[in-house]
C-alpha cells in the first residue's frame, strides 16, 4: 500500500510540474480513498494524453469513465476518468467539473474504450462530448426523454402511471 | 442507384447465439464482415439509479442480478467497495470462504461458457458434460446460500451465515472428481480438428488493441497481457494463494478457450489450498452498527431484535468519501465505485462491467472475418447481457 501511494505521489508531482497548480488540484484522501486529481476542463485532453504516454505514468488502460451529478454543488456535474497502469499497478481518478450544458472534449482518440463510456454518460446525464465519432444513446431507447441518472429524474420514471396503450387511427 | 455491393444483415436481438438480447447489425461484402455495430440496452433495469434509493445492505441484492451466472463474485465486489468505504476488516475464515466460493462460481461460469460456446460452434456433447458438473457446483451453492443463482450470501462485514457442516465433504468430493472432468472436455475439443479449424486464427485481438479497448479477463490474457486483479490488486487474502495466471499468445478464439480451461484448473488449486487452510472462527466482523446479529440471537434477545431491524431498515452511515472495490470475475475486472455523501444510501454507485468493454472490442475482432465466425467470436468473449445493460 505504501509503495502504491509513493507511485501515485510521483505521478501527481509530475503532473503538477507539467501543467501547473492552476490546472491541477491533487485531492488528499486518507485511508482507503482513491488517489485523485481534479483537472481544469481546458487542459483535460492534454493531461490524459500525458498520463497515458509519459514513461513514468503509463496509465495505459481506461478502467472506467462515468459521470456524477453533484446537484447541490457548483459546477453541477463531474466526469471521472478512472485510470489503471498495468505496468506500475497503480490507479488514479482524474476528475473534471462541468456546469449544466457544458461539454468536454472526447477521450476516444486516446483510449478506444472511452467511446462507449462517453455514449453512456451522454445517455445518462446528457453531457456532450466534442468530437465524439458516434454520440448516440447506448442503453436507452433513441426517443427516450430525459437523462435518468440525473438526481432530478424521478426514480420511478416519468409516465409510469399512464397505461401503455396504442390508440389505433390516432396518429400524433 | 443505391450501392448494392454491401448487404446489411440484422442479427438478433432474438438470436440463439447472442446469449441474451444482443443485436448486431452487420455490413457484409459477400461473406466478409466489413463493419458491425452492436446494439445493447434491451435488458436495462437502471441498477445504478435503483441503488441510489436503497441502503447499502438493500443494494447488495441488486448486484446478484448483474451477471446472473456469477452472483457471488458480484456480491464480493460490492462488499469489497463498501468495506473499504467504512474501513472494515473481515475475519480470516470469512475471507477464505469467500475465495473458495468465488472460485467455485468461476468454474460454474466457465462451464456455462464452454457449454454454450461449443454448442454455438456445433459441438453439442460438451453441453451435457459441462452442465452435469455445473449442477454439482450449483447444488453446493444452494446448500450454502439457499439459492442457486441469486445468493446474496457474501454480505457487508462477512457472510450471511457460516457454511453447513456437509460443505467440506461436498467441496472435497468435487475437487477430487473435477480435474478428470476437465480432461474429458479436452479429449472432446482441444485436439479436435473441427474445433481447431473453427477457432484457430479466428477473431484475433492484439495485445495493444485489447488494452486500448479496456478489455479484461480471459480475453485480455488470451492476447498475452498478464493482468489479473487477483494478482495485481490482491483482495480477500488472494496474495496468500499459490496459483499461476494462464496466458495465451495469439488472442484468437482458440487461445481464449485454452486460457479458460487452464483457469478452471487453477481454480481447483486455489480451492484445494483454501480447504486445507480454512481457519476456525467467526464469519462476520465485529461491527455492531454494520453487521446484523445472528438469527439465533434475534429469537432470544430483545436488544438483538431491535438491532436487527435498525440495521435492516436504516442501514449504516459511512463517512463522506469514495471507494473502489474490484474483483476478477470470470468475465474480467468487475468494479464498484461508490461515492458516499455521509447518508445511509450510496450517493452514486458506479458499476464497471467487464462484459460491456469486452463487447466493445467485438467489432474490432470480427472486422474482415467470415460471417459464420461472428458466432464463434461473440461466444468466445463470454458476454452476459444482464451485466452490460445493468
Amino acid at each position: 500500500m505504501t509503495d502504491e501511494s509513493k507511485d501515485v505521489r510521483r505521478v501527481t508531482g509530475k503532473l503538477l510540474r507539467q501543467f501547473g497548480e492552476k490546472a491541477i488540484t491533487v485531492e488528499e484522501r486518507s485511508g482507503s480513498g482513491i488517489p485523485s486529481v481534479i483537472v481544469d476542463k481546458a487542459k483535460i485532453l492534454e493531461a490524459l494524453f500525458f498520463l497515458k504516454n509519459d514513461p513514468d505514468c503509463v496509465f495505459d488502460m481506461l478502467t472506467d469513465l462515468f459521470g456524477v451529478d453533484n446537484y447541490k454543488e457548483k459546477p453541477r456535474f463531474e466526469v471521472i476518468y478512472f485510470l489503471n497502469s498495468l505496468k506500475n499497478k497503480t490507479r488514479l481518478a482524474v476528475k473534471v467539473g462541468l456546469a449544466e450544458g457544458e461539454s468536454v472534449p472526447t477521450a476516444s482518440g486516446i483510449w478506444k474504450a472511452a467511446e462507449w463510456f462517453e455514449r453512456e454518460i451522454y445517455d445518462m446525464f446528457g453531457i456532450r462530448f466534442e468530437g465524439h465519432p458516434d454520440l448516440r444513446r447506448i442503453l436507452l431507447d433513441d426517443d427516450f426523454e430525459g437523462h435518468p441518472l440525473r438526481k432530478d429524474f424521478p426514480l420511478e420514471g416519468r409516465d409510469f402511471d399512464k397505461p401503455f396503450v396504442v390508440q389505433l387511427g390516432e396518429e400524433k | 442507384m443505391a450501392d448494392t455491393r454491401f448487404m446489411t444483415i440484422n442479427m438478433g436481438p432474438q438470436h440463439p447465439a447472442t446469449h441474451g438480447v444482443l443485436r448486431m447489425v452487420l455490413e457484409l461484402d459477400g461473406e466478409i464482415v466489413k463493419k458491425s455495430v452492436p446494439y445493447i440496452g434491451y435488458l436495462h433495469r437502471g441498477v445504478e439509479k435503483l441503488a441510489e434509493a436503497r441502503t447499502y445492505h438493500q443494494a447488495l441484492t441488486l448486484t446478484d442480478r448483474l451477471d446472473y451466472t456469477n452472483g457471488l463474485s458480484n456480491n464480493m465486489a460490492f462488499c469489497l467497495a463498501c468495506e473499504r468505504l467504512i474501513g472494515l476488516e473481515i475475519p480470516r475464515r470469512a475471507q477464505c470462504l469467500r475465495v473458495i466460493l468465488c472460485e467455485l462460481q468461476r468454474i460454474a461460469a466457465h462451464l456455462l461458457w464452454i457449454a454454450t460456446h461449443a454448442l454455438d460452434i456445433g459441438a453439442m456433447t460438451v453441453l451435457f458434460y459441462a452442465f452435469r458438473e455445473r449442477e454439482t457446483i450449483l447444488t453446493i451453492v444452494e446448500n450454502v446460500t439457499g439459492a442457486r443463482l441469486t445468493p446474496s450470501y457474501i454480505r457487508i462485514g462477512g457472510l450471511a451465515k457460516d457454511v453447513p457442516p456437509e460443505f467440506g465433504k461436498m467441496v472435497r468430493d468435487f475437487i477430487n472428481e473435477f480435474p478428470g472432468r476437465i480432461d474429458e472436455y479436452e479429449t472432446l475439443l482441444t485436439e479436435n480438428i473441427i474445433w481447431k479449424k473453427r477457432t484457430q486464427n479466428v477473431a484475433p485481438l492484439s495485445a495493444e488493441d485489447a488494452i486500448n479497448y479496456g478489455v479484461t479477463g480471459p480475453v485480455l490474457r488470451a492476447s498475452g497481457v498478464n493482468y489479473d486483479v487477483r494478482k495485481a490488486y490482491p483482495y480477500s487474502s488472494y496474495e496468500e494463494f499459490d496459483f499461476i495466471v494462464p496466458l495465451g499468445s495469439k488472442g484468437d478464439v482458440y487461445d481464449r478457450y485454452v486460457v479458460r480451461l487452464q483457469e478452471m484448473r487453477q481454480s481447483i488449486r486455489i480451492i484445494t489450498q483454501g480447504m486445507e487452510r480454512l481457519p476456525e472462527g467467526p464469519v462476520n466482523a465485529h461491527a455492531l452498527d454494520v453487521v446484523p446479529p445472528d438469527k439465533e440471537e434475534v429469537r432470544h434477545d430483545m436488544a438483538a431484535l431491535i438491532r436487527h431491524f435498525k440495521i435492516m431498515e436504516e442501514g449504516f452511515k459511512p463517512p463522506v468519501g469514495e471507494a473502489y472495490g474490484a474483483v476478477e470475475s470470470p468475465k474480467g475486472e468487475l468494479g464498484f465505485y461508490l461515492i458516499s455523501d455521509g447518508s445511509n444510501k450510496p450517493f452514486r454507485m458506479r458499476i464497471r462491467p467487464p462484459s460491456f468493454l469486452n463487447l466493445g472490442a467485438v467489432p474490432k475482432m470480427i472486422e474482415g472475418q467470415m460471417v459464420a465466425d461472428v458466432v464463434a467470436a461473440i461466444g468466445s468473449v463470454d458476454i452476459v447481457l444482464g451485466e452490460i445493460d445493468r
